[in-house]
């Protein structure tokens, strides 16, 4: 007897005869009908009207029963939340039940319950299972908070099961910390700007000591989350490496691969001449090419995983001969695109002895591709250029005519890459001139005969020979004999002006083809009219040409290696490119090779901390636009900064003092040049700038960088509303098109008549470039000491009026710590900051000084420096700006 | 991590769903079938699929898919991985892993997918624990169940899942203590017309079937440990002991497992066991080809080859081939051209050849191809690696267990590629 006894009772009545089942007295019967609803459900059979019936037999001491009902009641909850809660009590009773699994078993189904009613009653005995005795609950519980979480975000935060999630990472039991682990990544996903796991070495040690005794999936778990960690030195990537190196043997492909990122990420810490750097490199191979042989799927993925790490890393060496052979044979299974990787093989391969072997196989498509891979080869890796040359040399003699014809089709190419290399080839070339009988093979032997005419004595008989079937060519070999004549004639203008005329008046005259007659009329023209002019466009040098389609551009490259294993490394995509709801993904680089001096990574932690000082901003907006400020006709002394005012001050902060340090490392940036947008954002563009105000002109100073592989056109920018009307005053100066590799610097005048909005932070500008490619946005902030304008100088008395006029509240206050200013009161000028007064307190040099922005609200400051003492005071009023003021004085002041 | 799995059997139907996280309406796998329909072999359908709001990874095992819903950034090995096991743990528990097998085991269908999966993250999938928690069905149990009205499911915690040894359950007896273990060997190798080899590799396993009562630790040392460089074990065996002193180390799972795989390449000089010697000529303007092949044992330290296949594709003009084998048959299917020739054992003393000749079509230029050769064969009693086991022991138990070690070797892809 077996369960496709459920499938069977498919009648009119099935609901109604389940119910009285499940209603029976009967243990057995009872069983059975729950059996037959859970048979229902799988097959997609909507059983949810006995949910009541169901819920009832839940209170049982049958094990399998309870778990089948369990099972039911976690399909059924969200369509029926109101019976759901009848079922809370045992679930809370489940959960303190003498026996772990029972236990384990109620929070893990209560978790799947997506029902906010259910949710809250099961904080409390979630909260005792994450301290349970057991570790096999307390490994339920911890994945039962990532369920949570999925539902409720805010409740796991407010009832503090992060912390306790992130305790359990110290865990005695490695599958807690696993699963612990686990959960973590899964949490962070959702909040990509937290520290939910927070690296610090002795984590790192903790999961290192997990990571040898957990199962094979809390291993890739584990070795994910170390894949983002970043070591401090060189000596402890090291020993991560070698604690990491054994999972490499690891029968789990996952584990496999996971641990392979690892590495690969952390080898670029280690320095290149280590003796341990080389046996690393040595040891990643051989697991890579075993992957190979498991199942199709396994190999498909582990095929593009493989790709992209031979592209950053000669790691395969030898065993490069061995996968070669594998996919050689395995050419058949179409799951995976052989010819592309044997390409990307091939461009290692030095030895050819394989491809040699091949060229000569019996399947004549084969042959083609193995004699085009040779090709390839010869061109992406000039070491091999002259090796693949002569096996080339070799195949022409077998006078296998499809081999000869491909040969020729690839020297073609070879001789364009090397130019005066390999030409001595070319008298073996013309022998097989006879036997070429495809339109490809024939157009690229006449090419080269006319490319290389001064060279080859009998070049004009040559070419005589083709000219007879002129009209049985295909127009591939038409239009490549008629260049090759007209390249002859230039260079033999004597022998050959018979050859040129007949060939001219072939294309012209006799000829259908729209194409060969406006070549062949063009030609004529050239010749006739300027024959110099005719030498400089025919014999004109022609552009290297490369190969590179299969590489993958250098950037976007180091981002998929931090994600080796992962769907990105599948689609050879960055994640945010296509993995939904990216909620900000963040852009992972491998850490010994930033090139640019502000990361992405501290751009963006900058924007973030700047929030974290503004106080209250209401009605920021409305101050901002309406604020009208009446200069104040009483006058006196400047108030000496008081203690109280200092204290009060402090505390308005909120952040404190630490913060503020933080930030001034953050407002640093701010001058500087910054990557603004990153080139794998941007499909190969990279902008990068800084602001400044020259000559009472705002202006942007970018330089955009091509790092794709095409060219650019087509700029233009815009600017989002923003804070101070800020508005380019000009379209963006990008005139001739950016061609890979290149840079241009535009310098882009702005003004402040543009739309107002305010922005959070306030000095954030979000900025959109199109280029003939896409559209791009990014954001970057600007020195509010950009907009200081010239006329900021404010009338002694004024100032004092105003200083005393402005509520404490606006003021606040903050030091500068070990800073050695020499900037005097003129330098300061220099940037529109005044001083109006100055004077000695008890030791203390007081500078007071005035701003005014662009919109004509004006602020004011005051400046307490201690003589011999590196720390500064600095007050600064009318704080309605305050946050932000402050961190232009002292970038000014840094400066 | 995994959201739901749907298995699609070979006509297209889905006939099973699971759902860990919330349900994944069944159109999802509307995108698997149009890449099914696009794909001109079953087995050619994209493992990672990608629909606006999930990834759709697959694989096909015993001509279902099993088809897994991802929502998040997830390693596909992992899925895959998991997939393979899900395989596995049905084949182990139903010993067939068919649409009517599972049909016919559906509740512990249902119940093992809940075990091997909480939230998407694997909980126990190892063999030994989802059997402490869910008894495998047999007739015997059935009957037993029906009558007595006890169930599948285990009463105990699974012990198993919380100690050191994960993989093993506690209690386990035996009234005979056996310890088997296969060394299976499959060679790839390319040997050009001259005999020389171009590329041979040797991919080998060690497959074990331990019946021991209690805990035992065993220790498995070989003859030759540096043949074994590129090796990839299972989790029971004792890394650092391997990388120390070079001998498995390791407290063995309960019945079938895999100890270890492991790769000899090219570098290690593998030694080829047959040779080939073959003729086969064309003249121009006959209609008339020769075809002669001679097979012989090399290398094989005495052994015998069994079990030897040859095929050839031969080329596209060769019409039909009458050749006279010395022992076993041969078939020449004219339309595909291929020739297999059934050979068996090889004779040492009278080596085994196949002579005669072919005819072409008639006026067809001659044929400048030579055909491929490949071979099959199986050498019992010998590892071709000359891998050798030395001794197994075992600690930790006081009984003494019968221990038994087999080796073969098997051609993998072995061709013979003629060159000019």
């Amino acid at each position: 007897m077996t369960d496709s006894k459920y499938f069977t009772t498919t009648k009119k009545g099935e609901i109604f005869e389940l119910k009285a089942e499940l209603n029976s007295d009967k243990k057995e019967k009872k069983k059975e009908a729950v059996k037959k609803v859970i048979a229902s459900m799988t097959v997609g059979k909507d059983v949810s009207a006995l949910f009541p019936d169901v819920v009832n037999c839940m209170q049982t001491d049958n094990l399998e029963l309870k778990k089948l009902v369990y099972l039911y009641l976690m399909n059924y909850a969200k369509s029926q939340p109101d019976m759901a809660i009848m079922a809370v009590n045992t679930f809370v009773k489940d959960c303190e039940d003498p026996n772990p699994l029972i236990r384990a078993l109620a929070v893990r189904t209560m978790g799947c319950i997506r029902v906010d009613k259910i949710t809250e009653y099961l904080c409390e005995p979630l909260r005792k299972c994450l301290k349970d005795e057991d570790p096999y609950v307390r490994k339920t519980a911890a994945v039962c908070v990532a369920k949570l979480h999925d539902i409720n975000a805010q409740l796991v935060e407010d009832q503090g099961f992060l912390d306790t999630l992130k305790d359990l990472i110290s865990d005695s039991n490695p599958m807690v910390v696993a699963n612990a682990v686990a959960a973590l990544s899964e949490i962070a996903e959702s909040h990509p700007n937290s520290n939910l796991l927070d690296l610090n070495p002795q984590t790192i040690n903790k999961l290192l000591t997990a990571l040898n005794e957990c199962t094979e999936w809390g291993q890739i778990f584990i070795l994910d989350c170390l894949a983002n960690y970043t070591p401090r030195d060189d000596r402890e990537s090291q020993s991560i490496c070698e604690r990491v190196t054994p999972r490499l043997s690891h029968a789990n492909s996952a584990v496999v691969l996971s641990a392979v990122k690892v590495l690969m990420k952390f080898m670029e810490m280690l320095p290149k001449d280590l003796d341990y750097y080389g046996t690393l490199l040595k040891k990643l191979a051989p697991p890579l090419v075993t992957l190979l042989s498991a199942e199709p799927e396994l190999q498909y993925v582990a095929l593009r995983n493989i790709n992209l790490i031979v592209q950053r890393r000669y790691v395969l060496g030898d065993d490069l001969r061995r996968m070669f052979l594998y996919y050689s044979l395995v050419l058949g299974n179409s799951r995976l695109s052989p010819i592309k990787v044997m390409f990307t093989i091939a461009w290692y391969i030095t030895v050819l002895a394989e491809l040699k072997e091949y060229a000569t196989e019996v399947d004549v498509d084969f042959v083609r591709k193995a004699v085009r891979a040779i090709g390839r080869c010869a061109i992406k890796v000039e070491q091999s250029a002259e090796r693949c040359v002569s096996t080339l040399l070799d195949l022409i003699q077998t006078k296998v005519n499809y081999v000869v014809q491909e040969a020729i089709v690839v020297i073609k190419d070879i001789f364009r890459k090397y130019p005066n290399k390999y030409e001595s080839v070319i008298g073996t070339l013309c022998e097989n001139l006879d036997s070429l009988d495809e339109p490809e093979a024939r157009a690229a032997m006449i090419w080269i005969v006319g490319e290389y005419a001064e060279r080859i004595d009998n070049a004009d008989e040559l070419l005589e020979s083709f000219l007879e079937g002129f009209h049985d060519e295909s127009t591939q070999v038409q239009l490549q004999l008629l260049t090759a004549i007209v390249k002859l004639f230039l260079k033999k203008p004597t022998e050959t002006q018979e050859l040129v005329q007949q060939v001219l008046s072939l294309a012209t005259q006799d000829s259908d083809n729209p194409d060969l007659r406006d070549r062949g009329y063009i030609y004529w023209r050239l010749l006739s009219t300027d024959p110099v002019a005719a030498k400089e466009v025919v014999l004109a040098e022609k552009p290297l040409i490369s190969e590179e389609t299969d590489l993958i551009e250098p950037t976007l490259l180091e981002e998929l290696i931090c994600h080796i294993g992962t769907l990105a490394s599948v689609y050879h995509k960055p994640p945010s490119a296509f993995v939904e709801g990216s909620r900000g993904v963040q852009h992972k680089r491998l850490a010994g090779s930033s090139v640019e001096s502000p990361d992405a990574g501290s751009a963006a932690g900058a924007s973030e901390a700047p929030p974290a000082v503004i106080p209250s901003q209401g009605d920021l907006l409305g101050d901002l636009l309406n604020l009208d400020l009446t200069p104040p006709t009483t006058a006196g002394p400047p108030p000496p900064p008081s203690s109280g005012m200092q204290m009060g001050a402090m505390d308005l902060l909120g952040g404190g003092l630490d913060s503020l340090v933080g930030l001034l490392h953050n407002t640093t940036l701010l001058v500087s040049v910054q990557v603004w947008l990153p080139a794998m954002k941007a499909k190969g563009l990279e902008i990068s700038g800084t602001f400044a105000r020259r000559a009472g002109v705002i202006q942007m100073e970018m330089t955009l960088t091509n790092k794709a592989m095409s060219v650019m056109t087509d700029f233009a920018i815009q600017f989002n509303r923003n804070s101070f009307g800020l508005a380019p005053a000009g379209p963006l100066q990008v005139l001739s098109p950016l061609s890979p590799n290149q840079s241009i610097e535009v310098t882009l005048p702005l003004n402040t008549v543009g739309p107002v909005m305010k922005m959070d932070p306030l000095n954030n500008l979000q900025v959109a470039v199109k280029n003939n490619i896409d559209v791009f946005y990014f954001s970057c902030q600007y020195p509010i000491s950009m907009l200081f304008v010239e006329d900021g100088k404010m009338e002694r008395q004024v100032f004092l009026a105003t200083w005393k006029d402005i509520p404490n509240d606006n003021e606040s206050q903050f030091q500068i710590k070990d800073c050695h200013l020499n900037a005097s009161s003129s330098k300061l000028q220099g940037s529109n900051i005044f001083t109006i007064a100055k004077r000695t307190v008890e030791g203390q040099d007081m500078l007071y000084q005035s701003m005014k922005l662009t919109n004509g609200i004006w602020l004011l400051a005051e400046l307490r420096v201690q003589t011999g003492n590196p720390n500064y005071t600095v007050s600064t009023v009318l704080g309605l700006f305050m946050s932000w003021s402050h961190n232009t004085v002292v970038v000014l002041v840094l400066c | 991590m995994i959201h739901s799995l749907f298995l699609v059997n070979a006509s297209g139907d889905i006939f099973l769903e699971k759902h860990w996280k919330s349900v994944v309406s069944r159109s999802v796998c509307d995108y698997f079938f149009e890449a099914q329909e696009r794909a001109t072999e079953p087995e050619n359908v994209p493992p990672v699929i990608s629909t606006p709001h999930h990834y759709l990874i697959s694989v096909l095992r015993h001509r279902i898919y099993f088809v897994a819903v991802i929502q998040s950034e997830v390693p596909p090995l992992f899925v895959i991985e998991f997939l393979h096991r899900v395989v596995d743990t049905f084949q182990d528990y139903f010993g067939v892993c068919t649409e009517a097998a599972i049909k016919d085991n559906v509740v512990v269908v249902y119940e093992l997918l809940e075990e091997m999966l909480d939230n998407g993250f694997p909980l126990a999938t190892e063999s030994n624990i989802l059997k402490e928690l869910i008894k495998p069905p047999t007739i015997l149990r059935t009957m037993v169940n029906t009558i007595t009205g006890s169930t599948n499911v285990g009463e105990q915690l699974p012990t198993g899942q919380l100690s050191v040894v994960p993989w093993r359950r506690t209690g386990v007896k035996y009234t005979n203590n056996e310890a088997y273990f296969d060394v299976v060997e499959e060679i790839d190798a390319i040997i050009d017309k001259s005999g020389s080899t171009i590329t041979a590799e040797i991919q080998g396993v060690i497959d074990a079937c331990v019946k021991l009562t209690g805990m035992p630790d065993l220790t498995l040392s070989f003859m030759n440990p540096r043949l074994l460089d590129d090796v990839s074990f299972h989790p029971c065996v004792r890394f650092k002991r391997w990388e120390a002193e070079r001998i498995l180390s390791f407290i063995p799972p309960d019945g079938n497992f895999r100890l270890l795989s492991y790769h000899v390449s090219s570098q290690n000089l593998v030694a080829i066991p047959v040779y080939v010697k073959h003729n086969i000529t064309f003249r121009e303007g006959s209609s008339q080809g020769r075809f002669d092949l001679t097979l012989g044992p090399k290398q094989t330290m005495g052994k015998a080859v069994e079990s030897v296949l040859v095929s050839s594709q031969l080329p596209r003009g060769v019409l039909n081939a009458s050749l006279n084998p010395s022992q076993g048959t041969y078939t020449f299917d004219p339309v595909t051209k291929l020739l297999t020739w059934d050979v068996g054992k090889i004779n040492p003393q009278k080596l085994p050849s196949l002579k005669g000749t072919m005819s072409l079509q008639a006026g067809a230029s001659k044929p400048d191809e030579n055909p491929t050769i490949n071979i099959q064969f199986k050498i019992q009693q010998m590892a071709i690696s000359g891998l050798k086991v030395n001794r197994l022991d075992m600690y930790g138990e006081k009984y003494k267990p019968f221990k038994g070690i087999k080796y073969m070797t098997k051609a993998g892809k072995f061709q013979d590629l003629p060159t000019q």
